[in-house]
């Protein structure tokens, strides 16, 4: 196990290096530049961004600025977001918390229903109810999240009244009402889809354990039903599901573009994309690396949570 | 407060001042003693700059408002209204000798900062050294970098040379917000001093927190020096997508919709919305097609009379913008003391623009479209992607020019690619822009369209149109130099003269922003002099 642990660990910083050294050129040879912000504006002038541009020492050859962003960052200096001045792990701290909440609640919401529905459907193949969830399961992949998201806020905030329409607080309250009251709308759209996920996974998970032998064996012996399923199928059908949740983590943690966005929610996916938007080379090349880390990760934890859930496999 | 809806055309006559008239026979609200109540201001952008000294754009400006105070500042119509300054200095009040080179500023006395520390002449010269610092990323130093010989006279005077007179300067000044010597002075750099993101000013309203992606939050100062603030707390919301901020602005929970206010296409709707006031207000920045007058065809006068004629400028207007901008002719804003009412208003004239390109040698060749001299009346237009309103006006544009054997190509870019080089060094054939040529309410339009501000031609401006004149590089200077408003107005009427004439841009309207206000919210006044209509929050107030 723990050579195993040496040997990925190894492969993953090596992979690390090879993306940040991918992401920075990409990034800086990408057209446009930080100071493109401040070009159409009225009171700077070809001087002003110029000497800022060199004094933020983005004139300088592209392999002398990557050395020195790669020689901080091993320091545990990420740099400063050339928007705010903020620290780049600040930036990324501050913007955790709101993805986590979101996107902890609308997954655990989807694990639940989309396991039960998945569970359920294969249980009862081909009834009205497996029907159903296919149906359903379709639409819900199939119809963008934006569009979820915009009939949501029309249905329960513009028309009935009864939950916001956005953000993650009203200003200056902030209880727990108040915020379990902004979350319902974004965790529920965005569990929408991740329960479609989830269910068909599930489904096809299931249907591949309950035609086992081992199934058939334990109701040969007159095992009550109820126990086959749970005990025997449920529990070996779940194992795939490991490596799903292991390969959701980076998703866990890199927001919801979409959904923050329909529901102004301060997440990543909007810091990522604002960033990219306004070039702010080290906020963006912080979020490569964040995310990059947490893929690498998460498939190593979903390997090790998979060698101890199943005896049959082994790590080394 | 006049309501939208009661009289549309009214309102758009007389302007934002009529915004602030009284309705008859209605008692006009009072403000509270003390500060009572919040307002949220939704905005599109979010501000992530604090030091008001530092590169902003027009977002950030409108929290500088409210943390920060300059010597004056420009009011709606026009006027400079001494802030942190006693009096605006003039050459009639000795405050400018008379050939513009020595200043004399006296302070407003019992001014403090946020911290209780006293506003002294000791801030206002460490604010103009910092500038000038070459190790500050100062966002501009235009005028600044004329400043000499700055002496603190009094705790409350302050006195400097002028390398050469400037009469812009009173107008940059005006956008000037002073930062505290105390404590930025003490910091050891102060690009990344901790003030950066927790500013302290002497402004009406103090920092109190913000969630970064999401809101900044501002509380009164009960010690500011001017009238307000009546609120107990501002709170500037980011909420990107402007169809996400015009359904917040609806269901209520964002109080006024600022910077970009809601779309056009939202605009019917949002007057009809009970318990708001929708206001529409002309922008000081012009929307205009820039020609690279270096490129092929754009070079020639006559195509440049040619297009601008063939353009159905009140079509676009009315189609895709909604009828709310307002057509302009000149790179002023009509409400500016500088515009020139006279000049020669445009005509949609597609066979008088033919006849021209005729006369003008220019002769339709395969596929109709005209050349001359083996060079083709071809060029591509560029605008930010993603702006819907501007992709319409395009495609309105390339069938107005294609009537008159003009091919345009549509080549549009992310705003982070578009503004940068390709516009910065004229690499464009050409652009459909918003400008805001003036300086606070100055009309100097030197860094646009002075022959030595062409930054291509390694010059130091934004005339990426890359327009040269003698005549214009000659009136520039003088515009610049002369401090009698009358003599100066007449400047300017020449040089929009010229423009109108060489049509170095091809001016479509006056941009008009739409805003929207919760009813009981008083004393909303937009001031295109100003980058933001939050510039006056410290007089805004709830009807009891």
């Amino acid at each position: 196990m723990s050579g195993f642990l040496v040997r990925r660990l190894g492969q993953s910083l090596v992979l690390l290096v090879l993306v940040s050294m991918v992401g920075f050129a990409i990034l800086h040879l990408a057209p446009g530049g930080p100071m493109s912000q401040f070009a159409s504006g009225s009171d700077m002038t070809q001087e002003d961004l110029d000497r800022i541009a060199e004094q933020l020492g983005l004139n300088r050859p592209l392999p002398v600025q990557y050395a020195e962003w790669f020689w901080r960052m091993l320091q545990g200096d990420w740099g400063r977001s050339f928007r705010d001045g903020e620290a780049v792990l600040n930036v990324i701290g501050s913007h955790l918390g709101a993805t986590l909440q979101l996107m902890l609640t609308a997954t655990l919401l989807a694990i639940l229903l989309g396991v039960a529905i998945g569970t359920l459907s294969a249980i009862r193949r081909h009834s009205v109810f497996d029907t159903l969830a296919t149906v359903g399961a379709m639409i819900a992949l199939s119809i963008p999240t934006f569009w979820f998201g915009l009939v949501a806020i029309y249905l329960f905030s513009v028309w009935l009244g009864w939950l916001p329409s956005g953000n993650r607080s009203t200003p200056g309250d902030g209880s727990l009402p108040d915020l379990l009251r902004h979350l319902i709308l974004p965790a529920m759209v965005l569990a929408l889809v991740e329960t479609a996920i989830w269910s068909r996974f599930m489904r096809s998970s299931m249907l591949d354990v309950v035609n086992q032998d081992y199934i058939r064996t334990a109701r040969a012996k007159g095992v009550p039903e109820g126990r086959i399923l749970l005990r025997h199928a449920f529990r070996n059908a779940a194992l795939p599901m490991i490596t799903v949740l292991g390969l959701q983590l980076p998703t866990l943690l890199g927001g919801a573009l979409v959904t923050e966005t329909v529901f102004t929610w301060p997440g990543m996916g909007r810091l990522f994309l604002d960033s990219i938007s306004y070039r702010d080379y080290p906020v963006v090349m912080g979020i490569l690396m964040f995310s990059a880390t947490l893929v690498l990760l998460g498939s190593l934890l979903a390997d090790l949570l998979h060698a101890v859930a199943d005896p049959r496999i082994r790590l080394g | 407060m006049v309501d939208f809806r009661t009289d549309r055309r009214a309102v758009l006559g007389l302007g934002a001042a009529a915004a602030l008239a009284p309705r008859v026979g209605r008692a006009q609200p009072r403000p509270p003693e003390r500060p009572r109540g919040q307002v949220v201001v939704g905005l599109s952008q979010e501000p992530t700059v604090f030091n008001p000294l530092m590169p902003g754009i027009e977002v950030d400006q409108g929290v500088w408002w409210n943390l920060f105070s300059p010597l004056w500042f420009t009011d709606p119509e026009g006027n400079l209204v001494a802030d942190l300054a006693q009096d605006v200095p003039t050459t009639e009040n000795g405050g400018i000798s008379a050939d513009g080179l020595a200043w004399k500023v006296k302070l407003r006395p019992g001014v403090t900062w946020h911290d209780g520390t006293p506003f002294t002449a000791e801030d206002v010269k460490f604010t103009l050294e910092l500038i000038n610092n070459s190790a500050f990323r100062a966002r501009s130093r235009v005028g600044h970098q004329l400043v000499r010989d700055i002496q603190v006279t009094a705790p409350d005077e302050i006195t400097w040379r002028m390398e050469r007179a400037y009469a812009p300067y009173l107008s940059i000044l005006s956008l000037t917000f002073m930062v505290p010597k105390h404590i930025l002075g003490a910091a050891g750099d102060p690009n990344t001093a901790p003030f950066n993101n927790a500013p302290v000013g002497t402004g009406p309203f103090r920092w109190a927190s913000r969630t970064a992606g999401d809101n900044i939050t501002l509380t009164a100062n009960t010690a500011y020096h001017g009238n307000g603030p009546f609120l107990e707390r501002v709170v500037f919301k980011y909420i990107p997508d402007l169809t996400v901020l015009y359904t917040q602005f609806r269901t209520g929970q964002v109080d006024h919709t600022s910077i970009q206010g809601i779309s056009p296409p939202f605009v019917r709707e949002a007057r009809t919305l009970r318990g708001r006031t929708i206001h529409v207000n002309q922008q000081a920045s012009v929307e205009h097609i820039a020609p690279n007058l270096e490129y092929g065809p754009l070079a020639d006068k006559a195509v440049r009379q040619a297009l601008y004629m063939a353009i159905n400028k009140r079509a676009l207007i009315d189609a895709i913008y909604y009828g709310l901008p307002t057509p302009s002719e000149s790179f002023l804003p009509r409400q500016s003391w500088a515009f020139n009412p006279d000049l020669p208003a445009h005509r949609h004239d597609p066979a008088a623009a033919n006849a021209l390109l005729d006369q003008a040698g220019w002769r339709r060749g395969a596929g109709g479209v005209r050349e001359k001299n083996g060079v083709k009346l071809e060029f591509t237009n560029s605008t930010t992607t993603g702006n819907p309103v501007r992709e319409q006006s395009q495609l309105l544009l390339m069938q107005d020019w294609r009537a008159i054997g003009a091919g345009m190509r549509v080549q549009n870019m992310p705003a982070a690619v578009i503004w940068g080089e390709f516009w910065q060094q004229s690499r464009f054939q050409s652009v459909m822009v918003a400008v805001n040529f003036t300086l606070g309410a100055d009309p100097d339009v030197t860094p646009r369209f002075h022959s030595s501000a062409i930054g291509a031609k390694g010059g130091r401006g934004q005339n990426n149109y890359q327009f040269a004149n003698e005549e214009m590089d000659r009136l520039l200077v003088l515009g610049a130099t002369q401090f009698d408003q009358a003599q100066r107005r007449a400047t300017y009427h020449r040089i929009q003269a010229l423009l109108r004439e060489e049509l170095a841009i091809l001016p479509l309207f006056q941009r008009a922003d739409v805003e929207g206000v919760k009813e009981g919210l008083n004393g909303y006044r937009p001031n295109q002099n100003c980058s933001s209509n939050c510039w006056n929050i410290r007089e805004w107030f709830w009807t009891a």
